[in-house]
């Protein structure tokens, strides 16, 4: 893995955060670190459940994908499999491949905390590190992988600046994280998973415990950091998907069984011209 | 927004506060004809309410126990005079306002009761120790040891008396060595139970229980037999004997502090690829800091005021050891504990003035705690603000929950 994504960097002539030694030079000089993630085949279980059933998707490089369905269809886990959270749950076991540039994230030979770093997560409810200043909360992705850097202060600026929020704490670094409002919080965290550069960046229902005004930064940040960084990012608002999202995926999981896709393509023609009558009912608000 | 931090009753007041009156209250007095209503003040005429019932109830006891009857006795006193009092201010209540005000003062006044009954021996505890103490406290008994004392009272010629200072040397060195090997070995169980799991959390969790339940004495017994019996008396035994009590204790609370941090903090941790030792270490372990320290810190006031697995494992002696590795040594305990059994006055009191010394010892420990605990310079240099240095006071600090409430607060206002 560690192998083709170093390949990947040095074709693309860019750095992310496992050459970190140099880790100096802005992601914007060259542009794309992003990587596409396939998912082919998953199915999921908890326990002796299924909760997926069969599901294929492909998340385009740089673009914004949106997995849109009502409450219990799997999304979540499908976004969690994507970077390997699935696993922490003790009972909880998949199936099927998903690839990160072409390899395989759940081979043999993969460390999770490998993909982890290169995979980005942002949660539902905003979760800065209570203890730790916002700065210190940046900085947290590469103090936990060891990585070091004398350049400390510009990826802290850099990633503050992507999400948004450098110009509202360039003042207040040294505050704990907690001390931000919820909706700074939320891109706080954002801020520290872009902090060490990944290829890819989940996004789990980001706005639901926001206000109006919170939700309109974090959609602007997400159409930002997408041209650098593929996003995948689950919601419950329609007009959100329809907002910041280049492709959809509408997920639906009916009388207990296994969740799965009816239907994907781009943002555009889900909401437009959906050819499936159930992702008609669900984009025009008949059920969900 | 900074009363807001405070999460106490200020804030609760200048929520209720009309919004126009917050806004002219830093600036100008309000027009006089705005009268202000706070629901929650006791105004001085239910200050006056309250104690006319206890004097009234009191004066009826009085009259009963002195003029009626030939009963006797303060506790009886009191046992009548509270369900008195309290059916006095709810009849009282009962008159001026409605039903449930009545009730509800009624209840308040109880649970009230309830905590002053709690602090109560505290407080007598405190007096007393003090009192008794006092007497012989001087600077001579804190540097002087009990070498050559001859028993024979304090009208005698030489030293008749002699201090505690072998006993505090010989406490603080066991303490420290208790804290040293039970501290961690609490700690990583806790951190094994919470957050490692897996097949053997469940025992080890009853073994900690059942440790917490086991008579200290047994501690001293299970030490003397395994470890005094093959060396000799020692405070580093009496250390071993102090970490066993301190263990189970420092892990329960340990524990409980754990449950209470957020999984989204661990989720988070863990989506950033961190190892477990490290979520444990940079995130779970900071985030609970301040729980953390006031359970330590209650397992070494347990431990530091323990007797029994000392006499078995120190011994006690007269003279000054601060080696805590050889021959036998005293502790603050033990001497309170041989002092009070010596049938000389002087001795008795010195007893009396180690005890002191070991309360203003706890005393002390927790204060020190609560300075750590409040202030943590952490590494890189970063400063804590002033708004922060508000968040962390320590009714915020006792339980990350508390913290958390306020964020919201926070954020619902501030976004």
């Amino acid at each position: 893995m560690s192998d083709v994504l170093n390949a990947q960097e040095s074709e693309s002539g860019t750095l992310v955060a496992s050459s970190a030694s140099s880790a100096v030079t802005s992601l914007r000089i060259d542009g794309v670190t992003a990587a596409e993630l396939e998912a082919k085949g998953v199915y999921a279980w908890f326990g002796e459940r299924c909760v997926l059933e069969d599901v294929n998707l492909v998340m385009e490089r740089t673009k914004v994908t949106a997995l849109i369905g009502p409450s219990g269809c799997g999304k979540s886990t499908f976004l969690r499999i994507l970077n390997r959270m699935h696993e922490i749950v003790p009972s909880a076991a998949l199936a099927g491949q998903v690839e990160l540039d072409g390899d395989d994230i759940y081979d043999a030979n993969q460390r999770a905390a490998t993909i982890r770093r290169h995979i980005g997560m942002v949660f539902q409810r905003p979760n800065p590190f209570p203890a730790m200043s916002v700065r210190d909360n940046v900085l947290a992705g590469l103090r936990f992988n060891k990585i070091r850097s004398n350049h400390k202060d510009e990826i802290v600026e850099e990633a503050l600046s992507k999400a948004g929020l450098f110009s509202e704490v360039k003042d207040r670094l040294g505050d704990l994280g907690g001390a931000l409002s919820g909706g700074q919080q939320q891109r706080l965290c954002i801020a520290r998973a872009l902090a060490v550069k990944p290829a890819v960046l989940l996004m789990d229902e980001p706005c639901s415990a926001l206000d109006p005004g919170s939700t309109l930064r974090i959609e602007q940040t997400i159409q930002e950091i997408a041209e650098e960084v593929t996003v995948v990012i689950v919601t419950h608002n329609m007009q959100q998907a329809n907002r910041v999202s280049h492709s959809t995926a509408f997920f639906l999981a009916q009388d207990g069984n296994p969740g799965y896709i009816v239907e994907t393509g781009p943002t555009k023609d889900i909401f437009t011209n959906p050819q499936d009558p159930r992702t008609a009912d669900y984009v025009s608000g008949r059920f969900g | 927004m900074t009363e807001l931090l405070n999460n106490d009753a200020l804030s609760e007041e200048a929520d209720k506060l009309a919004p126009e009156d917050g806004a002219t209250r830093a600036s100008m007095p309000p027009p006089p004809s705005v009268r202000r209503i706070r629901p929650r003040e006791f105004r001085p005429s239910d200050v006056a309410l309250l104690l006319l019932s206890a004097l009234s109830a009191f004066s009826i006891v009085w009259i009963l126990f002195t003029q009626l009857t030939l009963m006797n006795g303060p506790l009886g006193f009191v046992v009548i005079w509270i369900p008195l009092f309290l059916g006095m201010y709810w009849l009282v209540n009962r008159q001026l306002f409605t039903r449930q005000v009545a009730i509800d003062r009624l209840i308040g006044s109880i649970v009230t009761m309830g905590a002053i009954l709690m602090m109560l021996p505290l407080v007598l505890l405190t007096i007393f120790v003090f009192q008794r103490g006092l007497k012989q406290l001087s600077w001579k008994a804190l540097t002087s040891t009990q070498e050559g004392v001859v028993y024979a009272g304090a009208g005698s010629h030489g030293n008749a008396i002699g201090g505690v200072a072998h006993a505090l040397v010989g406490t603080l060195e066991q303490v420290a060595l208790a804290a040293i090997i039970g501290i961690p070995a609490a700690v990583l169980t806790a951190v094994f139970i919470n957050e490692v799991g897996g097949r053997f959390t469940k025992s080890i969790r009853v073994i900690v229980t059942a440790m917490s339940g086991t008579p200290a004495i047994v501690a001293g017994v299970f030490i003397y037999s395994i470890w005094v019996l093959r060396f000799s008396y020692s405070g580093f035994a009496g250390a071993l004997a102090l970490a066993i009590i301190l263990l189970p204790t420092v892990t329960r609370g340990t524990e409980e502090v754990l449950k209470v941090v957020h999984n989204d903090l661990r989720e988070a941790s863990i989506a950033l690829a961190a190892p477990e030792w490290r979520t444990v270490w940079s995130v779970v372990l900071p985030t609970a800091r301040s729980g953390l320290i006031t359970s330590i810190l209650l397992g070494i006031a347990v431990s530091i005021g323990e007797t029994a697995p000392l006499i078995m494992t120190i011994f006690g002696n007269q003279v000054m050891n601060a080696n805590p590795f050889s021959n036998p040594q005293m502790a603050l305990s033990l001497l309170a504990y041989k002092q009070i059994k010596l049938p000389i006055q002087s001795q008795i009191d010195l007893g009396y003035t180690s005890a002191l010394v070991l309360f203003i010892l706890v005393f002390a420990v927790f204060i020190l705690a609560r300075l750590l605990g409040g202030n943590w310079k952490r590494r890189g240099g970063s400063r804590r603000s002033m708004l922060s240095a508000v968040r962390w006071t320590p009714a915020s600090s006792m339980d990350p929950t508390s913290q958390e409430i306020s964020n919201t607060k926070e954020g619902a206002v501030d976004v």
